[in-house]
């Protein structure tokens, strides 16, 4: 195995906002997540149902907005995303 | 034309808006507060949207309906903040030049809405209690991507 340790890929930070009761939740309007290149969106719900299980219930009922567009779990992240969590909406 | 707003809807005025001459038929939708969910007892709702995508998917569920019926003109309003009960919460108009197409539209319009936009209400109870309503959908069936799944 090549140790090269001098080439580990940058990880990037991300924004994510909150709504609802997922604010609630987590007291606050917005969390900051470090990431790998290349992360998902199932990767991203994953680390945030980790670093936050408070908000795990809701956001396995959640879908996720990249740039004020529904996305799927498969869905690659990048850096200057506007990313926010949707959970089930009740307008009307 | 659409709208997230904080202050009451003028839904007179709203309705005066669409009529057109071509159009021989006006839908109103109104979305009012109510008192009562069940057995549990609502006094006044707070409403909150996450603003720039709720006013996109209003504008794409516009051009849904303009697409889809003859529409003479369409407008979608939906408050924010608190509502007390009786109070106007969203005010969908439609006119098109025959009632069946008006009808079908106003409802096509106010149905994906509920279904699509990022908008969401706490139900305040008398008790000094609330609760945000998150129900719906599940990971199996994510949102719908585009209006015209919606139906």
């Amino acid at each position: 195995m090549n140790h090269d340790f001098t080439s580990v890929p940058p990880v990037f930070t991300l924004t994510v906002l909150l709504f609802a009761a997922l604010r609630d939740l987590a007291k606050t309007e917005s969390v900051r997540l470090v990431l790998p290149p290349g992360a998902t969106v199932s990767e991203l719900r994953r680390a945030m149902a980790t670093l936050y299980p408070e908000m795990a219930n809701l956001l396995a009922r959640s879908v996720f907005a990249v740039n004020h567009e529904f996305v799927l779990d498969a869905h690659v992240l990048f850096p200057n995303d506007e990313v926010a969590v949707i959970p089930p909406v009740s307008g009307g | 034309m659409v709208r997230l707003t904080r202050d009451a809807i003028n839904y007179s005025e709203l309705t005066e808006s669409v009529r057109d001459p071509h159009c021989g038929a006006v839908t109103l939708f109104l979305g009012t507060v109510r008192d009562l969910t069940g057995e549990q007892v609502t006094v006044f709702l707070d409403y909150e949207a996450y603003g720039p995508m709720a006013e996109k998917k209003l504008a794409e569920i516009e051009a849904e309906v303009r697409r889809r019926w003859p529409v003479g003109n369409v407008t979608l309003v939906h408050r924010l903040g608190r509502l007390t009960v009786g109070e106007v919460s969203v005010a969908v108009a439609v006119s098109c030049p025959h009632r069946a197409d008006s009808f079908d539209a106003c409802r096509f319009a106010v149905d994906t809405l509920k279904e699509l936009v990022p908008i969401w209400k706490k139900e305040n109870a008398p008790d000094g209690t609330g609760e945000w309503v998150h129900q719906s959908h599940t990971p199996a069936s994510p949102k719908r991507e585009s209006p015209e799944n919606a139906t």
